[in-house]
This record gives structure tokens, C-alpha cells and sequence, in this order.
């Protein structure tokens, strides 16, 4: 394969020569302004991001009629923060009796607008194909157990709806404010892969 | 189509490792995978689910071996000469072998803020939803060899409506030619021991959306 950039050819594996040839032709083309895929990657490197999902939830701690909005219209609640969201959003609450867990099966549907861009783990084959068998399992992978009575329901996102778990809010963290509170709000606990941090190992 | 990337219920994948690291691209060739996606939709030649489409249609053996991210590339790359905004001759040469053609619309830097918020899949419907929550339905037992979002491992089974989601568009008649087809989309719960047998987790239910042509009374 020959492109002009003969100097680093060797040092370019076959995925970047035909990435590189791809945008070459769709800019030579008029497609595409390279300027805007610059645009592009740095929302997705600097912001968007599991911090969007986090404030919701904090959010839905401290205020129940907030909360109820929430689990009724999740793109609604979240767009009355100020932060547009897509349509087809949907929060599932974890309780003391249930937990949620959201897997795509068929690809990686996953709540961009909420999380940012999903982590290698959930786009993984092992997660993709065990998470409808065998959550605990998959649970147990990154070390989390739960009760042997916690009844698991998996979400599989076989369409356009989105799903953004509403974790437990952990003990101890009375009066927080909803700042700190967001700072135990991690990624992994908003998929279901996880649960809220404890509060002495969030930030102060 | 019964594809490798309708992985519900395989077994020998391995475990599931967390990340290494946190950051979003572990190299700039799949940041700019991503951000070409994202732009080329502009040209509106075609949307997600025949992306989708473009990708589960690659040589198993291509899907099982390929990253994240090569993924998106073999499917754009089939994309874009399928819906002849570029030549496979093109591809090969690495540049552009003709003039573009003209394509409704160019993504520009004034369109980025917009472009983050994913659209509506909404349609208005045709007829009444055919279920309500409550109901007992059994996923049909189709094989169609094009695009579907009718995973296997339901087929055949019995579950239960739990929520009328809306008219949404349908991937399986998007991708075939059909159209946007708008169906009734439902959330429809599995007892893990109807879908994997006696020695599944009693504590699990499983739920899929699924569009009303997949479903029938139970």
C-alpha cells in the first residue's frame, strides 16, 4: 500500500494507514473538515464524562421530588439541570433489594450524553456475552458481592433507549451537600458494574 | 442476522478486566475513527443502525480479531463505497481518485454544539400498541439473515411487558431498504431460568426493547 506520507511508513501499522487514507479522501472529497474532527475529539477528551451522570445523581439523593422526575422522564430531569440530554433516557433505581445493571449485547449502546464515551470493559467481549448469564460473576470480576437475595435485573440496550443506573446512596453521608456527594458517584456504580463509594474514600 | 456479535449467553471470553487507564482513546487513530463517524453523518447517506449493519456483516473472524475502534473503521470504510461516496479503488490508492458528490450537508465547526445530543428515534405511529404492561409475550423465533435487534438467546422464550417505550424507527426495515417503518418498542423481562435453565440464578431477570414485529402472545 503506497500513501505520501512514505518518511513514517514503517512506522505505521495497517489500521493507521487506513485511517489516515480514509480521512484523506473523505477531506479531498469535501466530506469532511478535518478542523471539526479536531472539534469532535475534544468534547469527548475534556467535556463529556461520567461527571454529567454523577450530578444527576447527587441530585436525586438530597431531593425526592427531583428523584421521582428522574425515574418518570430521565432526558426531562436532566435537561431541567441545564444539561441537554437525548431522548429515550431511562433511570432504574438500585434499593436495598434490587440491582440494575446495563450491558449491550449486540455492540455498545451506552448513555453518552450522561457517561462520555464507554470504558474498554464494557465494549468488551467477556462483559458483553457473561452480563445476561452471569452478573454475579461479572460482578465478581472487579471484586463487588452482593447479598445472595439482592434480586439482579440486566438491561439489555438492544434499541435506542438508554439506560443510566441510579445507585445506592451510601450510609454516613448525612448532610452531605450535593457537591461531595457527586465525588462518590462513580462511573462504574451508574452502569451497575459497582456500587457508590464509601464516604471515607471520597474526596473531602 | 445470527452473527458472532450476538454474544448473550456465550461462554469462553474470559474474565472482564478494568480499564488500564481512564482516558477515553488509548491511540489518536481511534479518536479520529470516532470523530470521522461522527462527522460523515452530515452527509446523511445513512444512519446507526446501518452502521451497525456494516459492522456485523464483516468476516466473523475480522469482527472477533478486531479492536473497538478497527470495528467502526471496516464499517465506515463499508459505508462509505456502499452508499458511493467513495470507490474501493479510492481506498486502496489512499486519496481521492474523483470530485466529491454533492451531499446535503458538510458538518461545520458551528454544528458541533448541536451534534452532541443524540436525536429522536420517535415516530408517530400507525396503530395502537398491540401489548401493555402486563401482558405475556413470547419472542419470536426468527432468523432473518439481515440486521436485527432480536438477540438469540430470547427467541422462542417467554417474558413479560413491562413498559410501551414509544414508535420508534425499525433497524430491521432501516437496513433492508424498507424505510424508517416506525414500530412499537417495548421493555420485555426474562426469567433467567426460562432463558438458561434450571441451574440459572433464581435472583435475575433479563430484559430486552423490543419492537412489536419480534413479539407474540404468549
Amino acid at each position: 500500500m503506497h500513501t505520501e506520507h512514505d518518511h513514517d511508513h514503517s512506522e505505521l501499522s495497517d489500521v493507521q494507514l487506513r485511517v489516515r487514507a480514509l480521512e484523506t479522501i473523505l477531506t479531498e472529497k469535501g466530506y469532511i473538515d478535518p478542523a471539526v474532527l479536531d472539534g469532535i475529539i475534544e468534547h469527548y477528551e475534556t467535556k463529556t464524562g461520567p461527571h454529567i451522570g454523577a450530578r444527576a445523581i447527587a441530585r436525586a439523593w438530597v431531593d425526592p421530588q427531583f428523584k421521582a422526575a428522574l425515574l418518570e422522564d430521565a432526558t426531562k430531569a436532566i435537561a431541567s439541570l441545564g444539561i441537554p440530554v437525548g431522548d429515550h433516557l431511562i433511570a432504574v433505581e438500585n434499593t436495598p433489594e434490587r440491582h440494575n445493571m446495563v450491558v449491550c449485547t449486540l455492540c455498545s449502546c451506552y448513555p453518552w450524553d450522561v457517561l462520555g464515551l464507554p470504558p474498554v470493559w464494557y465494549k468488551s467481549m467477556p462483559y458483553r456475552s457473561r452480563a445476561v448469564m452471569d452478573p454475579r460473576g461479572v460482578l465478581g470480576d472487579f471484586g463487588i458481592t452482593l447479598p445472595a437475595a439482592t434480586q439482579i435485573r440486566v438491561w439489555d440496550s438492544t434499541a435506542e433507549t438508554r439506560f443510566l443506573v441510579v445507585p445506592q446512596r451510601p450510609a454516613g453521608t448525612e448532610g452531605w451537600s450535593e457537591e461531595r456527594l457527586a465525588t462518590l458517584v462513580t462511573r462504574d456504580c451508574m452502569i451497575g458494574m459497582g456500587l457508590a463509594r464509601a464516604p471515607e474514600k471520597g474526596a473531602a | 442476522m445470527n452473527g458472532v456479535h450476538d454474544m448473550g449467553g456465550m461462554h469462553g471470553f474470559g474474565k472482564v478486566e478494568p480499564d488500564a487507564d481512564e482516558h477515553p482513546f488509548h491511540a489518536s487513530w481511534e479518536a479520529r475513527v470516532l470523530a470521522m463517524q461522527r462527522a460523515i453523518r452530515a452527509a446523511r447517506a445513512w444512519n446507526i443502525d446501518m452502521s451497525r449493519d456494516a459492522i456485523e456483516r464483516q468476516q466473523p473472524r475480522r469482527y472477533l480479531a478486531a479492536s473497538y475502534y478497527e470495528r467502526w473503521l471496516m464499517g465506515t470504510e463499508t459505508n462509505v463505497v456502499e452508499k458511493g461516496l467513495v470507490g474501493s479503488d479510492e481506498l486502496a490508492a489512499g486519496h481521492a481518485l474523483r470530485r466529491g458528490k454533492s451531499v446535503p450537508h458538510v458538518m461545520t465547526k458551528g454544528d458541533l454544539g448541536e451534534s452532541f445530543t443524540r436525536g429522536s428515534f420517535s415516530r408517530p405511529p400507525s396503530h395502537e400498541a398491540r401489548f401493555k404492561p402486563g401482558n405475556r409475550v413470547r419472542a419470536r423465533n426468527i432468523n432473518p439473515p439481515t440486521h436485527t435487534r432480536l438477540p438469540r438467546y430470547v427467541r422462542s422464550h417467554e417474558g413479560v411487558i413491562e413498559a410501551v417505550r414509544g414508535c420508534h424507527v425499525f433497524p430491521d426495515s432501516v437496513t433492508t431498504g424498507r424505510g424508517e417503518d416506525p414500530q412499537w418498542l417495548y421493555t420485555v423481562v426474562f426469567k433467567a431460568c426460562d432463558l438458561w435453565g434450571p441451574a440459572a440464578d433464581p435472583t435475575l431477570t433479563v430484559s430486552i426493547e423490543a419492537f412489536e414485529p419480534y413479539l407474540e402472545p404468549a
